[in-house]
């Protein structure tokens, strides 16, 4: 069957899969006060809305920072905007300042699922992924778009991860191409829709410098890097123009993007800080400050490796490993990760395929995950350790990601630098 | 002969776990009144003694399938009680827990696996022209597809809430064997199926002719025709046994009871009127519109007088009896004529040109769609029994290939108005989608050298059917006829398809009276 044939089937799928799932309910449905994801996300239409641009990241008596203030970069503002001024011909009671609070109906759920639904930017992008052969094509394509945690997150549980992470693969895409001005542009936007893309920022800005560096920093290169430089900066700069004029607005934005205070980590987390805690309190027995330099300081170690070797040979299958690699350390080691960054990671490693290292890693947390998960359905925890399955099953999952961590770097380290073989994965 | 062993079972097993993966998902879908329709049953089949079950009347939906069905639900009843017991109370009607739903919706999907050994007992049947390089091109896996994925029976059970994947697996399962030759567990398997959901009446005459023709008859004459020396007396009582038999283990309880005229009458209720609620696009659709119309004509150009006219509320979504307004009235008995006089041709043909299993599968296409056409209080669903058998034919012969995309297409797109709700919309929508691309693409493939499935008419008329679905669906509901005129989308559908319907009907005669041009010679046993 042709291609495009193939494709568009598996893209078919991957919509109905995600309308099903969205049948069902959503995160904080009917739990007053607060409510969930849901609700923030239409609270933030409500916001974007009814003030002015300047009271949208700062606490004032309309907006009251503490019920779902919000803390994404500008772009999720101006995409809840539009999907407010949409809300607002259909319905205004949705998005009405103050009393549209824990607002819920069959008809707003619709709605809220449809933007969700109409976000499928990445969707094209795997049309025209040239780096796949036809079976592998059909059968990746599938894997990716049927990939259940994206799934369960974004149209289950209510967020819009998958405009980030598509506009990031479009950046991967557009740099795999050859267009580094354009694959620049998408990463920028998807850099401001979503501060967790920053797990990938490093690999686009050491591959982007060793690529131009390779081309002569006085001449090509030199062009290749102010071009490059001049597309992100204006349009980080249109992203960012409301917030731009005050520096107080800009800071307030960070600090929004970026709460320090929040700590090292909240809940459970399958990250190196969630798991050392349960052997050595470090939550409790260091500052925050120095909390915050020592997940600085060990991410940076991290990805020292991986960077590195990304500048001296900006190849894009070395890309795409160090984008792998970013990803794992950001989340295995920098601060206040959420569990749902793992997204970022997995839907990296879904594009890598065919290793037995791999497949040996999967059957070994299949079986470990399966083994955990039978038992936390089926015994009662011990009193005093009510959370011990759950914390468990994290400090489990670190333990592999650690493992993938080690073995995606001594891929990409241990590629001869003499080797220009074109992986086709 | 059949797909190489190696890979078969891998790619059917991935076909049968997608398509249950979806069904697992739309468990939480919108149901009709047939998931309460089906809760009674279990009520009543669990809570009563065989006596009341066609006499009890607490809920409107009173037994209407055949004691085999019954038996069936007593059955799943036992299983239900671990999950709701509630549900099995008579008396709690319209009711639909969490736990409720969870069962009916699995009972479904595991019955389904009756469809599924069906389904693959078919794809053995079926043979590919040349060899193929790929799984994906062959002729099985299309057909698996095909039937496995039908966007109809997908919405109809798994949405709308019905049990059309078992009793189609005991038809596709009945077929299959007739193709392998092993005509007594076919006919076995058709008499237990007339006893579990007696729709399946319409294509009875087909097997009738069939078994009479092909089995009973062991050898022809050389030039083909009849040879009455050679009729198998003892094949004869075979299948008079086995048929007998069956039906009597369904009906004996209670003609010994002496319930019988009760029973016939549930299953026969000739008071419901000539068309359904919503219109099945059928021949009686068309006569119905040209009814209204002229009788709106009349009114205006002043030649009928309005106050003579019966009310018309044929359109009203009730089921009633009524008169139609200019043309003549329309009994059971002509309708039952109607049919009769439609299928005839084709039964006549495979009883003096038989063509072997594939030529009685065609007639019984013909038959189902005969009686669609012209039967009394045709449901929509009803399109079915034609779409599903016709998926096995299409995949070996090129003329099949094209008639059935017209009449899938046309029959799949005349279920949407069983799912009118919104969260329901864009699903049915991706679902056709899916279905509709592959069966074009696939098919296409299937028959590569030759030229275009579909003419450039059918393809204007196809086509046709996305404006149809948008000016029905999202513009209409918008305007102020909706409030007065409600009923116009559902004509409108319903029309426009009975003409691809119709069409697909005589193209299939067509075929069958000029004989079909396969992809390799066979020969028919």
């Amino acid at each position: 069957m042709e291609t495009w044939a193939v494709a568009s089937i598996c893209v078919l799928l991957g919509l109905t899969a995600r309308w099903t799932v969205s049948l069902n309910s959503y995160s904080g449905a009917s739990k007053a006060p607060m409510f969930g994801d849901y609700e923030a996300q239409r609270h933030w239409q409500e916001v974007t809305f009814n003030l002015p641009v300047r009271q949208w990241y700062f606490n004032t008596t309309d907006n009251d920072l503490k019920y779902w203030g919000l803390d994404y970069p500008p772009l999720t503002a101006f995409h809840s905007l539009l999907c407010a001024h949409i809300a607002n011909l259909i319905n205004p009671d949705w998005i009405e300042l103050h009393k549209s609070r824990g607002y819920e109906s069959p008809a707003h759920k619709f709605f809220m699922r449809a933007t969700e639904m109409s976000d499928k930017l990445h969707l094209p992008a795997h049309n025209i992924n040239p780096f796949l052969h036809f079976f592998f094509q059909s059968s990746a394509l599938l894997c990716i778009l049927l990939y259940p945690g994206l799934i369960l997150i974004d149209n289950g549980h209510f967020q819009y991860n998958s405009v980030s992470l598509g506009l990031a693969l479009w950046g991967v895409l557009g740099l795999g191409c050859g267009h580094d001005l354009l694959g620049s542009l998408a990463f920028t936007l998807a850099l401001s829709y979503k501060q967790m893309e920053l797990y990938h920022a490093l690999p686009f800005f050491w591959y982007l410098l060793g690529k131009c560096g390779k081309l002569g920093l006085t001449g090509k290169g030199l062009i290749l890097l102010v071009k490059i430089s001049l597309t992100v900066l204006v349009s980080f700069a249109l992203c960012w123009l409301p917030f731009l004029f005050d520096p107080q607005q800009t800071l307030q934005v960070i600090h929004r993007l970026f709460p320090m205070a929040r700590g090292l980590f909240e809940d459970k987390v399958a990250n190196v800080w969630c798991s050392l805690n349960i052997l050595v309190k470090i939550k409790t027995l260091l500052s925050v400050d120095t909390q915050i330099y020592l997940s600085f300081g060990t991410t940076l170690l991290a990805v020292l490796p991986s960077s590195i070797k990304l500048l001296m040979k900006p190849t894009f299958w070395q890309f795409r490993l160090a984008l792998m690699n970013s990803s794992l350390a950001f989340f295995l080691f920098s601060f206040q990760v959420h569990e749902k960054s793992i997204l970022l990671a997995i839907w990296r490693g879904l594009t890598f395929r065919n290793t037995l290292f791999i497949f040996l890693q999967f059957a070994l947390s299949v079986l470990t995950m399966a083994g955990l998960s039978f038992m936390s359905a089926a015994l009662e925890p011990p009193a005093k350790l009510p959370d011990l399955f759950p914390v468990l099953v994290s400090a489990c999952a670190c333990v592999h990601f650690l493992g993938f961590l080690l073995y995606f770097n001594l891929v990409q380290l241990t590629e001869s630098p003499r080797s220009d073989k074109k992986k086709i994965n | 002969m059949a797909a190489p062993r190696d890979g078969t079972l891998s790619w059917f097993l991935a076909l049968t776990l997608g398509v249950s993966l979806i069904k697992f998902l739309l468990i939480k879908a919108y149901h009709s009144t047939d998931f309460e329709v089906h809760r009674n049953w279990l009520a009543i089949t669990h809570s009563l003694p065989v006596s009341k079950w066609y006499f009890e009347e607490t809920s409107e939906w009173t037994l209407d399938y055949p004691p085999f069905f019954a038996w069936f639900e007593y059955g799943l009843s036992h299983i239900a009680k671990y999950f709701d017991e509630e549900m099995l109370v008579v008396q709690n009607l319209t009711y639909a827990s969490p736990a409720t739903i969870l069962f009916q919706r699995l009972s479904v999907i595991f019955t389904d696996l009756v469809f599924v050994y069906a389904v693959k007992e078919c794809c053995k049947c079926v043979q590919g022209g040349k060899r193929p390089r790929d799984i994906l091109g062959s002729p099985s896996f299309v057909l698996a597809v095909l039937l496995l994925w039908n966007f109809g029976l997908l919405i109809v059970d798994h949405i709308h809430f019905q049990y059309n994947g078992f009793l189609f697996g005991v038809f596709l399962l009945s077929v299959a064997r007739h193709f392998q030759g092993r005509h007594l567990e076919g006919a076995f398997l058709f008499a237990v199926l007339l006893n579990l959901k007696h729709i399946y009446l319409y294509i009875a005459p087909a097997y009738g002719i069939y078994l009479l023709r092909s089995f009973c008859l062991i050898q022809d004459n050389s030039d083909g025709s009849l040879k009455w020396r050679n009729f198998s007396f003892i094949r004869l009582a075979a299948l008079g046994i086995i048929v007998c038999s069956v039906f009597a283990l369904s009906f004996g309880p209670f003609l010994a009871l002496d319930q019988l005229p009760q029973v016939l009458s549930r299953l026969f209720p000739f008071k419901r009127g000539l068309c359904h609620a919503y219109w099945a696009p059928n021949f009686w659709a068309l006569y119905n519109a040209a009814d209204k119309a002229l009788s709106v004509l009349g009114i205006k150009l002043k030649l009928l007088d309005v106050a003579k006219l019966p009310k018309a509320s044929m359109t009203g979504g009730l089921v009633q009896e009524f008169q139609h307004s200019v043309l003549p009235s329309v009994s059971p008995l002509i309708t039952l004529i109607c049919t009769l006089i439609s299928v005839s041709p084709a039964l006549f043909s495979i009883w003096h040109r038989p063509c072997g299993a594939r030529g009685f599968l065609r007639c019984c296409v013909i038959c189902a769609l005969g009686s669609f056409l012209f039967g009394w209080h045709v449901h929509e669903k009803a399109i079915l029994m034609a779409i599903l058998p016709l998926s096995i034919l299409a995949v070996e012969s090129k003329d099949d290939a094209g008639v059935f995309l017209i009449l899938a297409t046309t029959g799949h797109l005349s279920l949407f108005p069983l799912l009118f709700t919104t969260p329901e919309f864009p699903i049915k929508i991706l679902l056709m989608l899916l279905f509709t691309l592959y069966s074009f693409t696939s098919l296409k493939r299937l028959f590569r050298p030759e030229c275009c499935l579909i003419n450039t008419v059918e393809s204007v008329y196809l086509s046709g059917l996305i404006p149809l679905e948008i000016f029905c669906e999202l513009i209409y509901p918008l305007t102020s006829w909706q409030q007065t005129f409600p009923f116009i989308p559902l004509l409108l559908t319903s029309v426009y398809c009975a003409f691809g319907i119709i069409y697909s009907f005589f193209r299939l005669y067509g075929i069958l009276l000029r004989g079909p041009r396969y992809t390799t010679k066979r020969k028919s046993h």
